[in-house]
């Protein structure tokens, strides 16, 4: 067990060296470099474009660069961002606790209502109430996440205007209100992207979890149990799903790329200032250390996203526990 | 014997009403069971053997259904006239299950004990801490070593045979009239397969439990069963004593089965076995069910159904052979041998 | 405008309803070949055959899109009167806010999204097959990197990767587009067609073929390959609905198709900043990409379904 985890961390390892190596080598097969838009125009004297240059050690042979680069990773120095006028570290710092709550929210939120409605549905397979939450779980998952966001934002902030546009504080007022008022305010600002990101991981693991129940409830424990005198709420709610929720713990691992992937468009469209926007900003401003920076971070969510996955379900599965 | 028995099937049909057609598992059966007595039911795969184990505590799920005419009755009451709650009261209570596969039939997420304790739970109302003390002295009954610390085990860390123990633990729990044991050793190995009968007839003679043992095996049949019901293509053929059926089978079909049967002492220059499959559930054979798999048929076979005729005291056989015995003298390769699908 | 303001849910429940008509088919047994059974099963699914037509329907209005369409994509109306005009007779779903038909660029926007949907997928499955098979069949070594590799591709989310490409090469032309957008779809695929080959390449009649002294490429060509397709024709639907929204989504960041061409993303772009104003502009594309992937969606479902009874 403790070697199984062992050899998941330094597979995970493997893979983030991997990922920062790609990213090395794309931003180098990119035309130009990352002070080409910054500097290079008339206007800056050829001496200090080489200054620049040196001070990052962009004209030093590629093998040294790259040996640089992981170096400075692995002492989780990201250099300097050009966008943000601070060093990368800072504003991912900033940045990275606003996505991570944005996406705790919406974790939590999707995996209790998709298991829910999933085992509602298995519960009643084939009945129109299955068959409609199956409709509405499938146009979930069918939609854009960047469209469904500005679909909540004219529904909810512009037409029926309860909740705010944009932003995650009050631009005005916040700063003169009191600690619960500011708190209020927050989880205000917040309803609107949460529910986004949660509608849509929701018809994912809906979707899911009904399969799973479906499985399950063929096998022969889930006979036992009813030879056992059990009620059908005994039945599936400790037979069946207890064994039904294992493949879910996989989902969770897997739903980190989705929910980061979704989070980009989110933060854009209610300009929740997190990862997703301090990304798209810089990739848009070519700030190249903060882009290789933010795909690095991404990269290492994911990879502790499936890594706690894996824990979890060792956790919950006798026959790994001991394994 | 008292005037009611145990238990009492009669003219039990359950039916699979599938996209493909009506498959009529179980077509008309009845027998009785005594108190304390262990009846075997005996057949291939297919025969509607476990549907009927399955049908006395009305575990078949949709799209199977027991139709209306059956009746099963458990001490005089009609269990197919009782609610959800009260059949859930009988299940794993008066009458409890054995499964055949005791690698699947067990939950993988939860202790053995908590599986066992769950049993005294559910109808003793058990506190959690009684519940446990009895799962423990069910598996200290059924021959668990350490059954303290087994208890806590999962039912991956078992061996086959032990988790049969475990099943009949589960299933010993509330004392029950009846243990109905689908197949119980079908998928041990053979010397455990002697280990558990041996316990299942010991655990019979103390607690006085009747059994309905269901199996395609003849020889646990005769190692454990006082009367014998055999079944083919959802119909009882042959009701006997157990002596009986061993000594002068009615049946073509009873009898294909003892002779297809390995006996120690015997030396065989080829095995036996019945030619042909027991024909699908959708399309049972008009006439005799069996025709087109009997050495003895003839044409009244293939147009008359046969009913059970008594042949003595307590046993039946569902053969024309009854009314013209002299036939069995001339036996003939039987007429349409249907092939194994694939 | 507030009495409006559940509109867009309404027909979204309509192209929801469509789905109400999928019912997961339980399939007699049958003697027919497996594909025929499949072909058969799938032809019992009501959902999916409509969901089918209206792919086709789809794909047939995106090729007579100069025909059909009202307007060119790209003509501007009446750059004084005509812009923002929300729904109208002669607009049927209103104009934009450079006065062009909504209707008309939504038309011609569908041949952009679904031929890229079509053909990154085509050269996802391509080289996800190709990748899957070789790791696959040469296992060892080889096999762990190669898996190495996926694993980390796996780990950034897609649309992350892609916003960075088409970031750092500035404007893309189509085929470069389509290119990026295939090449950074075949991680999944090349997974399940790996899992599949090593499956397969212990079965006996891949053995056997080997021990008769085929050699290693033509058992893959003639054995193994024909096994996989089922598994990379369901993944290959359900990535066309994956890939219509990543180069909807790309395009609504201005960095997939470029304007004035018409994309369904790039015209929700348009309608993006005046949402609040003329929400005409932004609704339609979104819901006729909801409609093109549900149906992608259920014919992958049901594909599944047919190609793979349990």
């Amino acid at each position: 067990m403790r070697a199984y985890l062992a050899r998941r961390l330094a597979q995970g390892l493997v893979v983030i060296a991997i990922v920062a190596t790609a990213t090395f080598a794309l931003v180098r097969l990119a035309p130009g470099d990352p002070f080409a838009g910054t500097l290079d125009g008339p206007s800056v004297p050829q001496e200090i474009r080489d200054a620049w240059r040196a001070r990052y050690a962009f004209d030093r042979p590629l093998p040294e660069q790259y040996r640089r680069y992981l170096t400075n990773i692995v002492r989780g120095d990201f250099g300097y961002s050009t966008s943000q006028r601070r060093p990368v570290r800072d504003a991912i710092a900033v940045a990275l606790p606003r996505t991570l709550l944005l996406m705790a929210v919406a974790l939590a939120a999707s995996f209790a209502a998709g298991i829910a409605l999933g085992v509602f549905q298995a519960r009643r397979r084939n009945s129109f109430a299955d068959r409609a939450a199956g409709a509405a779980t499938l146009t979930f998952y069918s939609m854009p996440d960047f469209w469904l966001a500005l679909m909540m934002m004219l529904t909810f902030a512009y037409w029926i205007p309860i909740f705010p546009v944009t932003g995650m504080t009050d631009p005005v007022m916040y700063d003169y209100w009191p600690m619960w008022r500011q708190w209020l305010d927050r989880l205000h600002h917040l309803v609107l992207p949460a529910t986004t990101l949660t509608l849509l991981s929701t018809a994912v693991i809906a979707r899911y979890q009904r399969a799973s129940m479906l499985d399950i409830v063929h096998d022969d424990f889930v006979r036992t149990a009813r030879a056992k005198g059990l009620d059908e709420d005994g039945v599936i709610h400790r037979h069946a799903l207890r064994n039904a929720l294992l493949p879910i713990i996989t989902l969770f691992g897997l739903s980190f790329p989705a929910l980061l992937g979704g989070a980009v468009f989110v933060e854009r469209i209610f300009s929740w200032p997190g990862m997703g926007l301090l990304t798209v900003g810089a990739i848009l401003q070519r700030d190249y250390h903060l882009v290789t920076a933010s795909v690095i971070v991404g990269s290492v969510m994911v990879v502790a996203g499936s890594l706690v996955a894996d824990l979890l379900y060792a956790i919950a599965d006798p026959r790994l526990r001991r394994a | 014997m008292t005037s009611i028995p145990l238990l009492s099937i009669a003219n039990l049909r359950t039916y699979f009403h599938t996209s493909a057609g009506i498959a009529r598992a179980v077509d008309g059966v009845s027998f009785d069971i005594a108190r304390g007595e262990t009846l075997g039911l005996v057949g291939e795969s297919g025969c509607g053997k476990s549907v009927t184990g399955f049908s006395i505590l009305r575990l078949i799920r949709p799209p199977g259904r027991i139709e209306a005419g059956s009746a099963i009755a458990l001490d005089g009451e009609d269990l197919l006239a009782l609610d959800d709650e009260h059949i859930r009261a009988i299940r794993g209570n008066r009458v409890s299950l054995i499964f055949q596969e005791p690698m699947t039939a067990l939950n993988p997420v939860f202790t053995v004990g908590d599986q066992v304790a769950e049993v005294a739970r559910i109808h003793a109302g058990a506190s959690r801490k009684d519940a446990w003390t009895r799962a423990v002295e069910m598996l200290t009954l059924v021959g668990i070593p350490d059954p303290a610390e087994r208890a806590h085990e999962y039912p991956h860390q078992l061996s086959g045979g032990m988790r049969q123990r475990v099943l009949i633990a589960m299933a010993l729990v509330m004392n029950p009239a009846l243990i109905i044991a689908d197949e119980p050793t079908t998928a041990l190995d053979v010397t455990i397969q002697a280990q558990i009968l041996e316990l299942l007839a010991d655990l019979q003679q103390r607690l006085g439990t009747s059994i309905l043992l269901i199996t395609h095996d003849l020889g646990v049949i005769a190692e454990m069963a006082s009367r014998v019901v055999v079944m083919y293509a959802g119909e009882v053929v042959e009701e006997a004593a157990v002596r009986t059926l061993f000594a002068s089978a009615h049946h073509p079909y009873a009898e294909g089965l003892l002779a297809a049967m390995p006996r120690v002492g015997r030396v065989r220059e080829r095995l036996t076995v019945i030619p042909g499959t027991v024909p699908p559930p959708t399309a049972w054979p008009p006439g005799c069910r069996f025709h087109d798999r009997c050495p003895y048929a003839w044409e009244r076979c293939l147009r008359e159904h046969p009913p059970l005729y008594d042949i003595a005291p307590g046993h039946t056989s569902r053969c024309h052979l009854a009314d013209e015995p002299e036939r069995r003298a001339h036996p003939h390769p039987p007429l349409v041998v249907r092939d194994a699908p694939g | 405008m507030r009495p409006v303001a559940v509109a867009w849910v309404v027909p979204v429940l309509v192209i929801a309803a469509l789905s109400l008509l999928a019912r997961p088919s339980s399939a007699p047994p049958d003697a027919a070949g497996p594909w025929r059974m499949a072909f058969r099963r799938f032809g019992r699914n009501r959902g999916a055959r409509v969901a089918l037509a209206v792919i086709v329907a789809l794909y047939v209005i995106a090729a007579l899109a100069p025909i059909l369409a009202p307007y060119p994509p790209n003509a501007t109306i009446d750059m004084i009167r005509m812009t923002g005009r929300p729904p109208s007779m002669t607009n049927l779903l209103g104009t934009d806010l450079t006065s062009r038909d909504v209707l008309s660029r939504i038309i011609h926007g569908a041949r952009i999204s679904l031929s890229i949907g079509l053909l990154a997928v085509l050269l996802s499955m391509t080289v996800g097959t190709l990748y899957g098979a070789v790791a696959g069949f040469v296992g060892g070594v080889t096999d762990t990197v190669m898996m190495r590799i996926i694993d980390a591709l796996l780990s950034v989310p897609r649309i992350l990767m892609l916003i960075a490409v088409t970031a750092l090469w500035d404007r893309l032309s189509l085929p470069a587009l389509v290119m990026l957008i295939g090449l950074t779809g075949w991680f999944g695929v090349s997974r399940i067609v790996r899992g599949q080959v090593m499956a397969l390449s212990t079965r006996e009649f891949v053995i056997a073929a080997r021990s008769l002294g085929a050699g290693g490429g033509r058992v893959l060509a003639r054995h193994i390959l024909p096994n996989i397709l089922s598994p990379v024709i369901v993944a290959a639907t359900l990535g066309v609905s994956n890939v219509i929204i990543l180069e909807t989504g790309l395009s609504y960041l201005g960095l997939g198709v470029q304007p004035p061409q018409a994309s369904w993303g790039s015209i929700i772009l348009d309608g993006a900043e005046g949402v609040s104003a003329a929400w005409w502009i932004s609704l339609f594309p979104g819901l006729a990409i909801v409609m093109t992937v549900m149906a992608f969606n259920i014919v992958g479902d049901a594909l599944r379904d047919a190609l793979d009874p349990r």
